[in-house]
């Protein structure tokens, strides 16, 4: 169980080492997926295999096809890899690095002057976690429904194409008799409120 | 046998200095977002964690929680990606001043 633990902790730091490091955003990802599936094992030596099967369903599966969606989507390519090689210059990444490091020094310290208790791993079945998903958080449970309503109406609202800077309630009103013209020469955007407008 | 909780809070501790790092050097807007899924996911390692260490499941609970906030976000945040991306042709974030004074 140790040696499971120190292997997948060590792969899952070097793995997000070369993720903040690559220039190419398709390399980047896939180190993540590689760092998600380590993050797995991790939770699976914890004695989690719930969450760590979610971890690899939800984040390694649907997070990072979002990325690759947006990455395929922008069209990045070699000419981001070389924009972010000249963005990613030393004088940049110094600084911050070794603030950073400073924080994280502190934190070890920290963490290793507590008194050291060994940690008995036991697994906490999937049974006792529903039990309590579904018994004392349950009012966290519908609030999460909400959040991921709203997520989802949100994105939906902003990855919309605007074509013009007009709202869409003032193209068609009384005080202009002509629509005006979009900036460019697109499909327009139908939905029920232009379709009534437009009759 | 893992001989302490605390070397699970030291690899978390390590994957969210890494995400602060990428979050901080970077200019572009992916990979930011990509460095806050590292700093979620290290936040969500060390709630398991301590879940483990008490041998109850409210730490797995919290980070079905912090799941569902990730997804969410980062939903938001890759539209906000693409619309940033149609309306100014890059994705630099030293470019985006619109609410600047």
């Amino acid at each position: 169980m140790s040696t499971l633990f120190y292997l997948s902790s060590t792969i899952a730091i070097a793995s997000t080492i070369l993720v903040i490091t690559r220039y190419h955003p398709v390399h980047a990802l896939l180190y993540l997926a590689v760092s998600f599936l380590a993050v797995g094992m991790i939770f699976l030596s914890l004695g989690a295999p719930f969450v760590a099967a979610l971890e690899i369903i939800v984040y390694a599966g649907a997070i990072i096809v979002l990325f690759i969606f947006v990455v395929m989507m922008l069209n990045l390519g070699k000419d981001t890899a070389q924009q972010e090689k000249e963005w990613l210059k030393p004088k940049v990444w110094l600084v911050p690095s070794a603030l950073v490091l400073v924080l994280l020094v502190e934190m070890i310290i920290l963490l290793f002057t507590d008194s050291d208790q060994p940690l008995k791993v036991s697994v906490v079945d999937p049974r006792r976690l529903a039990l309590s998903l579904y018994g004392e958080y349950i009012i966290a449970v519908e609030l999460t429904g909400f959040l991921l309503m709203a997520g989802i109406v949100g994105a939906a609202h902003i990855g919309k194409h605007m074509h013009t800077p007009l709202h869409r309630f003032l193209q068609n009103g009384e005080g202009k008799k002509e629509k005006p013209k979009p900036l460019r020469p697109v499909e327009s955007l139908k939905n029920e409120q232009t379709v009534l407008h437009d009759q | 046998m893992i001989n302490s909780a605390h070397m699970v809070l030291i690899v978390a501790s390590v994957l969210f200095a890494l995400g602060l790092v990428g979050v901080l050097t970077r200019k572009n807007v992916v990979f930011m977002l990509i460095s806050v899924e590292i700093m979620l996911n290290a936040s969500g390692l060390a709630f398991v964690a301590a879940g483990a260490k008490w041998q109850q499941p409210d730490g797995q609970v919290m980070f079905l929680f912090i799941l569902a906030m990730a997804a969410a976000e980062v939903s938001v945040g890759l539209a906000l990606v693409l619309q940033i991306y149609h309306q100014h042709k890059t994705l630099d974030v030293d470019r985006l001043k619109e609410l600047r004074d």
